[in-house]
């Protein structure tokens, strides 16, 4: 048993509630997309009623409060009785971005969000003020008292009479109070709980044995309790049974004997609660047939019985006792059943597992050097172990791995919250919501594509009328789209807009010094100019991606996380920013290579290809610089050596080996490596943290001989290279 | 920068792990030392500053390590068998120091600590916390968030 | 004699927090996540109490009890409905469709045991 069960459900509930907004969002979506039918309709308002229940049950009082209201009006909607409308759907979408704001400040403690009274008034004045008066009285009041009374109060009674000498009751049972599962004995027994019970049985009613109906209603109790008890405790112990029964509470002037003959007497007392399987016996006992069967006691008149179609007599069969028999059945598991697990714990396997991948790499190394033949049964041994660690590290990966789609929802709501503060008509598409993803990259990229969503929205789409000029549907579009594409993941953000509009974007560069005047650049480096630092100051900000936020710190935080930023625009058609991420900050598949005596590693996704260089290949571009002509084309060469400062340019890279990499914008360049070691999967340990970023380093891993190598980061590198390859005194560090 | 971070709260007594860096005597604060390794290579840092020696694979962690005679404006560590690497932390940071030999575990009186006097000219200056003798040797008290240059830009 | 019980509800929470409340009173609890599941589950089992929910997918509450005084041995089965709603005409329906009591959601524990003592013994 955990230490504290209640903050465990507490817990427990708040990611219900996150999974619930989910389906809410899901649903609303369907219907702003025309899906009005009744089951998408009760999804939204199931969720919002299930989000309010457990609320209520941690006295989330705030939180109760707004989805009550917004409960209440999803109910009119449900019900048929509020239209629809396009307008309608918007605000149900807010008050459910408002309801996961209520949701979250509820659990983080926090105060309770902005422009929640305002939502929930415009979400009412759908209903119009007469309705919601109606709705609110025929639905639950908002009275949620934190684990509050659960048996409601009969409250129409007066409770503040003076109650008499002795607590007379009269009670007679309907058909229907034993159809409905009840049964006396238990509600007796409550009231003996209460304190000393005086019962008297009239079994008057009962007709002869042969026009006994089994499931009618013959027996009625006259009940005397202690005068000093509350009324209202009584009457809670009929609370379940007011409606299939007459009970009247009756005092001196309302004597006893009015009700017909008494002849048997009870005397109840708590002690004979325990007794439940013969119960029902006893009070047959005092007759040698099957229980009575009265026609419906005259008395006073029963309450209008809203159960009146229950009432049928093939309903009744009331044996109330039928004995108990043992189960077979198992305690049911939840379907679909998950655990739910610290972070912390898939964290420290994740560790783990990438120490068993170091460990195993370094066995590897020990027995190579031992010189075992390759079919000696340690290399076999060994080779199944690496299966095996490989697929307990996909398996582990696979633990943290979750679907985009919580972020792609957040996004959508960025869209509706920025396209209607600037008067934009906005519509979000997104695919591949399924696409898993590691959850820390998810949660590192929420920060970049807000930014970019907001971007798009502003910057990206035209505003209405330049578009209906344009001869393009006033309503702009915004594509979120997630996919796997080799090991890794590609997020895209496409707009239906303008394009960049290079002419201003070069102007802008030039403005701010960014360039010179007379560079003579190319469309995709003109766009490329937009992650420029610097490149989106003051003039750009508007209320909606302002904030001092450029693209660069966008593409920066992109690359923090290992990935690649790439633009692609068309005029009049519209922009994209492609981001490729990796699937897992954990671990990646490498090429190990040997530069000037230090073990690097290069991402295998970043590579094309692998060449030895031939005289023919190479040309000199500029006095320092050689370009490698490459199957037609003309290639940039990098000496990884000289870029990463651990030795001079060679003077002549003929012979030497290169690995072809490209970047997301298709750029290709060649990098010069001494030798290529091995291919395999590598552990990534940040250097981040514990140093801080490296230009043209991702991060770092530990080889077999528990070594440190670098991990390279090659577009980076590119970005940050000299591109001499050329001979020239550099300055050597290390 | 002079803020002292050496201190032990709650006592008059000061401990301090004291090495040798050339001829010179230096010490930290032992509330400060996580372990003490023996040499081993560091992967260099490419565009790192002349200090950093590198990082290295401390128990599946990167550590880096500051070649502390070059931080305090003096030759380099030669690197090899005899010299050990300090295992330093200074609130959520973590480093090498990389160091000739340690000497000594001090326990003084922090009386028997003195602020250095102020020479501005010296690179090793800021370095330096305080000062003090112990059997007629000079032994400075290194302050950490000095040498470590992360710390100023983490303190910000 | 420990009492059995069929909880039926699609709030995880609510669920856990009934098993929490169940199990600390010794019934045992067997749990349902909508009225067409609670079934299932009913088919294996003989409880001595239901309580459902009535907002779920697939079946409702009130489909779910009506399901269950259709079946022979359950027709006096006590049934508590458990509601955020008190409105009068939900615990019509409520009784119309068969159910013994209800209980308000949220819930008190005590009152919860209490309720479900009295209409299971």
């Amino acid at each position: 048993m955990p230490n504290d069960p209640m903050a465990e459900i507490k817990a427990s509930f708040f990611i219900e509630c996150d999974e619930l907004l989910e389906s809410l969002q899901d649903a609303l979506t369907e219907i702003e997309e025309g899906a009005h039918d009744g089951e998408t309709i009760n999804i939204v308002f199931r969720a919002v009623h299930s989000i309010k229940g457990g609320a209520g049950a941690f006295g989330l009082e705030a939180l109760v409060a707004f989805a009550h209201r917004y409960e209440t009006v999803m109910d009119e909607v449900r019900s048929g009785r509020l239209e629809v409308s396009a307008e309608a759907v918007k605000l149900f979408f807010q008050a459910a971005d408002l309801l996961a704001d209520e949701v979250h400040a509820a659990r983080d403690s926090q105060p309770e969000p902005e422009g929640a009274e305002a939502c929930l008034k415009a979400l009412e004045a759908l209903l119009g003020a007469d309705r919601l008066a109606e709705a609110e009285t025929d639905d639950a009041p908002p009275d949620f008292q934190p684990m509050g009374l659960s048996l409601d109060l009969a409250a129409d009674f007066d409770i503040g009479q003076t109650p008499p000498d002795a607590h007379v009751l009269h009670f007679k049972p309907h058909a229907d109070l034993y159809a409905s599962g009840n049964e006396p004995l238990y509600l007796l027994r409550a009231l003996a709980d209460l304190g000393p019970l005086e019962t008297e049985v009239d079994f008057s009613a009962i007709p002869p044995l042969d026009a006994i109906d089994p499931e009618a209603a013959y027996l009625s109790w006259t009940l005397r309790l202690d005068r000093t008890l509350d009324e209202a405790a009584i009457r809670d112990v009929f609370d379940f049974v007011e409606d299939v029964c007459d009970l009247e509470f009756g005092s001196r002037e309302n004597p006893l004997d009015s009700f017909g003959d008494v002849t048997s007497l009870l005397q109840f007392d708590a002690s004979t609660s325990g007794n439940d399987e013969n119960a029902p016996a006893s009070f047959g006992a005092p007759l040698a047939a099957p229980p009575p069967e009265p026609t419906p006691a005259p008395g006073p008149p029963s309450p209008p019985s809203r159960a009146g179609e229950a009432n049928e007599p093939d309903r009744a069969g009331m044996s109330p006792m039928t004995p108990p028999t043992p189960a077979t059945g198992t305690p049911a598991a939840d379907p679909g059943a998950t655990v739910r697990v610290d972070l912390e714990r898939i964290d420290r396997l994740v560790n783990l597992v990438g120490e068993l991948v170091i460990n195993q790499a370094m066995l590897a190394q020990s027995v190579t050097e031992a010189g075992l033949p390759p079919n000696s049964p340690v290399m076999t041994g060994l080779e199944a172990f690496m299966m095996l660690t490989r697929d307990i590290q996909d398996s582990v990966m696979m633990i943290r791995a979750q679907p985009v789609k919580p972020l792609f929802q957040r996004m959508a709501r960025i869209v509706r919250e920025s396209s209607s503060a600037i008067g934009k008509e906005v519509k979000l598409r997104t695919e591949g919501e399924a696409t898993e993803v590691d959850k820390t990259v998810i949660e590192r990229l929420a920060d970049p594509l807000t930014h970019m969503i907001r971007n798009a929205v502003d910057h990206g789409l035209e505003t209405t009328e330049t578009r209906v000029a344009a001869g393009k549907p006033r309503e702009g579009v915004i594509t979120l789209c997630a996919q796997h594409r080799s090991g890794r993941v590609v997020i895209e953000v496409t707009d239906d807009g303008g394009g960049i509009n290079r002419k201003k974007v070069f102007a802008k560069a030039v403005e701010k010094g960014l360039v010179p005047a007379d560079s003579h650049l190319s469309d995709s480096e003109i766009d490329n100019l937009l992650f420029l630092p610097g490149f989106s100051t003051a003039d750009q900000v508007s209320a909606l991606s302002g904030r001092g936020v450029g693209m660069d710190v966008v593409k920066s935080s992109i690359q923090a996380l290992g990935g690649r930023i790439a633009i692609t625009s068309e005029p009049g058609k519209g922009t994209c920013f492609s981001i490729s991420l990796p699937l897992t900050l954990a671990v990646l598949d490498g090429m190990v290579v040997n530069v000037a005596n230090e073990t690097l590693v290069v991402p295998l996704s970043s590579i094309l290809e692998t060449a030895t260089l031939t005289r023919e290949d190479i040309r000199v571009l500029g006095p320092e610089t050689h370009v490698i002509h490459l199957r037609g084309a003309f290639v940039p060469l990098y000496d990884l050596g000289a870029e990463l400062g651990y030795r001079a340019p060679k003077s002549n890279y003929e012979g030497g080996i290169v690995l072809l990499t490209a970047q997301e914008n298709g750029e290709r360049s060649a990098l010069v490596v001494d030798a290529i070691l091995e291919q395999r999967q590598v552990v990534i340990k940040g250097l981040q943290q514990s140093y801080g970023h490296i230009p043209g380093v991702a991060a770092a891993t530990i080889l077999g001989d528990g070594q440190i190598a670098l991990i390279l980061d090659p577009a980076d590198l590119v970005d940050n290279a000299s591109g001499r390859t050329g001979s020239r005194d550099l300055t050597l560090a290390g | 920068m002079t803020e002292p971070t050496n201190t032990q709260t709650n006592s008059n007594e000061v401990e301090l792990l004291s090495f040798r860096l050339g001829d010179e005597e230096y010490s930290v604060d032992i509330m400060s030392v996580r372990e003490i390794r023996g040499w081993t290579r560091a992967t260099p840092l490419p565009h790192a500053p002349a200090y950093v020696r590198g990082v290295i694979n401390l128990r599946g962690t990167v550590l880096p390590v500051v070649d502390l005679s070059v931080r305090l404006g003096m030759r380099p560590v030669a690197g090899d068998a005899r010299n050990v690497i300090v295992v330093v932390q200074i609130g959520t940071q973590t480093a090498g120091l990389l160091v000739d030999a340690v000497s000594d575990i001090l326990a003084l009186p922090r009386s028997a600590l003195q602020p250095p006097p102020d020479l501005a000219a010296d690179t090793a200056q800021r370095c330096i916390s305080a000062l003090t003798i112990v059997e007629g040797r000079m032994i400075r008290v290194l302050d950490l968030t000095a040498v470590l240059p992360q710390d100023d830009a983490e303190a910000a | 004699m420990s009492l059995k019980v069929l909880a039926v509800d699609d709030s995880r929470t609510i669920r856990d927090m009934l098993r929490l409340t169940l199990a600390d009173a010794g019934i045992e609890l067997y749990l349902a996540e909508d009225g067409v599941h609670g079934l299932e589950v009913l088919g294996g089992i003989d409880p001595d109490a239901i309580i459902s929910d009535i907002n779920m997918p697939r079946l409702d509450g009130f489909g779910f009890i009506e399901a269950v005084r259709g079946q022979d041995r359950h027709r006096a089965t006590p049934i508590l409905v458990l509601t955020t709603e008190s409105a009068p005409e939900l615990k019509a329906r409520a009784r119309a469709a068969g159910a013994t009591g209800w209980i308000v959601k949220p819930f008190d524990p005590v009152k919860l045991v209490k309720a479900l003592n009295m209409v299971a013994g």
